[in-house]
């Protein structure tokens, strides 16, 4: 589904991500891990076309996405929830959920992508006319991702979901996920909590500094004496 | 005599206000202070005069011919002049409008010359109408209603349409705007267009009881901006209100200092405000 080859990825001109491979395939869940400023947010920038490559491919169902705007990349299928949620605060829970579903033309299909999260997110029903910003951060985790699958993505990708969550909401969140994954959608998360993160991924990629360092399946890698020693302290 | 003022003050206010909220719209929306705004609505007029003059059309029938004009000058301003400088660091944008105020301020002069050019004979008169004593003139009633009409027609536009909430979503974040699939340069044009259609409209408005010159809108796009400040940046609504208040402060003090520094009441108001309330009175 998303075939990325020698991504080169900065800002002004200033490389972050030096030549970067990631394959995601059709229906899996794939992990980015890696500590703070490995870049693992600019590789989400750059796969939904918030920052265009300075060098290397990204491939999105066969075809080269490097110069499409990020706005029609929505609409061919790619949601990003971006890191610290940047919901429009002053606007309310419907509100924001109907800007998610800005590209769907069928009123049916809102509809539908509307059902579909307030199913999985049944709090935001009760709360649809409050203000995003009134929200708690476990709210407003929610609403983020809920408005991420409004636009009925192929495929979703999570930037730090767990920054400032409580370890309860953590695993909330995480099991929506599962719930979401189940239901075709292919997922690509981006997380700091590298031990969670590889227990709900099918396989993950470990990011340092702007390079993979390794990858594999989530068992290889929480086996191994890289994630080990670096990430999960043992 | 002072209940007099007041009204006279209140209608223009509700002028004022549709003007402001013109401003208010890419000044709070896009970050950008469009020192063209006063000049917008001089074209405004002047398509009304022109409209009149040759084909015989009254200002205010012809008010919706006027807002496309001015939309599209808005929707060209955006693309031509706005657009390359979006980006650019510092005052790049700021002194980008200031040079085209300049431009449109002496095309105006070269086209059209400095003359006074006034609308006779307009479909509704400067006569009164008389209630509890105080005397309302008709062409300012109406200019009034209909700006009030069209100030909520915005906030209507802006609440429950798609675009509009776009509108709002893209000024509150718009790289978040753009993951939502949200084409933001899109967005910017049609606001663009949108503040240029509230001047086009206010501009027919006034047409028929305001003298036209080049520099007849200089000081409306100046007391804009301080109803903008007062009602805060973005606020449509704190923009009504403020327009209201300006427009009475301007009336009274006008009768209790003299005409001739009825601004000063209106620019002292400004300062204190914004010494207690920086973001406005409405402000976020």
């Amino acid at each position: 589904m998303l075939k990325v080859r020698n991504l080169k990825l900065g800002y002004d001109n200033v490389p972050v991500i030096f030549g970067v491979d990631l394959d995601v395939h059709e229906k899996e869940v794939v992990s980015i891990v890696g500590s703070n400023g490995a870049g693992k947010s600019t590789i989400l920038r750059g796969l939904s076309g918030l920052i265009k490559p300075m060098e290397g491919t990204i491939e999105f169902m066969g075809e080269n996405i490097n110069k499409i705007p990020a706005h029609k990349l929505v609409e061919m299928g790619i949601a990003h929830v971006p890191e610290g949620r940047q919901l429009f605060g002053k606007l309310s829970v419907k509100e924001n959920l109907m800007m998610g579903a800005y590209v769907l033309k069928d009123e049916a299909k809102k509809k539908d992508a509307l059902e579909q999260v307030f199913d999985l997110f049944p709090r935001l029903k009760e709360r649809e006319n409050q203000a995003a910003e009134t929200f708690s951060g476990g709210e407003q985790q929610m609403l983020a991702i809920a408005r991420g699958l409004m636009s009925k993505p192929k495929l979703l990708m999570i930037d730090e979901m767990s920054l400032g969550l409580a370890p309860v909401l953590v695993d909330k969140v995480m099991e929506s996920l599962k719930i979401i994954s189940s239901t075709g959608i292919t997922v690509l998360l981006v997380e700091q909590k590298v031990q969670e993160a590889l227990e709900l991924a099918d396989r993950g990629y470990v990011l340092s500094t702007g390079r993979i360092l390794t990858s594999g399946t989530s068992q290889e890698l929480l086996a191994s004496d890289i994630v080990k020693k670096a990430y999960l302290g043992l | 005599m002072l209940g007099q003022i007041v009204i006279n003050g209140l209608l223009n206010g509700f002028v004022y206000a549709l003007v402001a909220v013109g401003l208010t719209l890419t000044w709070g929306v896009m970050d950008i202070v469009n020192f063209a705004h006063g000049e917008f609505l001089l074209w405004g007029m002047y398509g009304a005069f022109w409209i009149w003059a040759l084909v015989g059309l009254d200002p205010l029938l012809s008010l919706p011919l006027v807002v496309v004009l001015i939309f599209i000058l808005g929707v060209l301003t955006y693309f031509l002049v706005i657009k390359r400088v979006l980006n650019a660091p510092g005052l790049t944008a700021l002194l980008a409008t200031f040079g085209l105020s300049m431009v449109l301020k002496n095309l105006t002069q070269f086209f059209w010359t400095a003359n006074y050019r006034n609308v006779t004979d307009p479909l509704v008169s400067s006569d009164s109408f008389k209630i509890g004593g105080l005397y309302i003139r008709h062409d300012y009633i109406v200019a009034a209603a209909g700006a009030l009409l069209l100030t909520f027609a915005v906030i209507l536009f802006m609440n429950k349409t798609k675009t509009g909430v776009a509108i709002k979503a893209t000024s509150m974040n718009k790289s978040a705007a753009q993951l939502m699939g949200i084409n933001t340069n899109r967005i910017f044009a049609i606001t663009f267009g949108l503040s240029g259609a509230c001047v086009g409209a206010a501009a027919a408005l006034m047409a028929s009881f305001t003298p036209i010159y080049p520099e007849a809108c200089a000081l409306y796009s100046t007391i804009a901006f301080v109803i903008v400040a007062l009602g805060g940046f973005g606020n449509i609504k704190g923009a009504l209100y403020a327009g209201l208040i300006i427009g009475v402060a301007e009336a009274v003090g006008g009768y209790f200092i003299g005409t001739s520094f009825k601004y000063l009441v209106v620019f002292a108001i400004y300062l204190i405000v914004i010494q207690i309330k920086p973001r406005g009175l409405f402000g976020w």
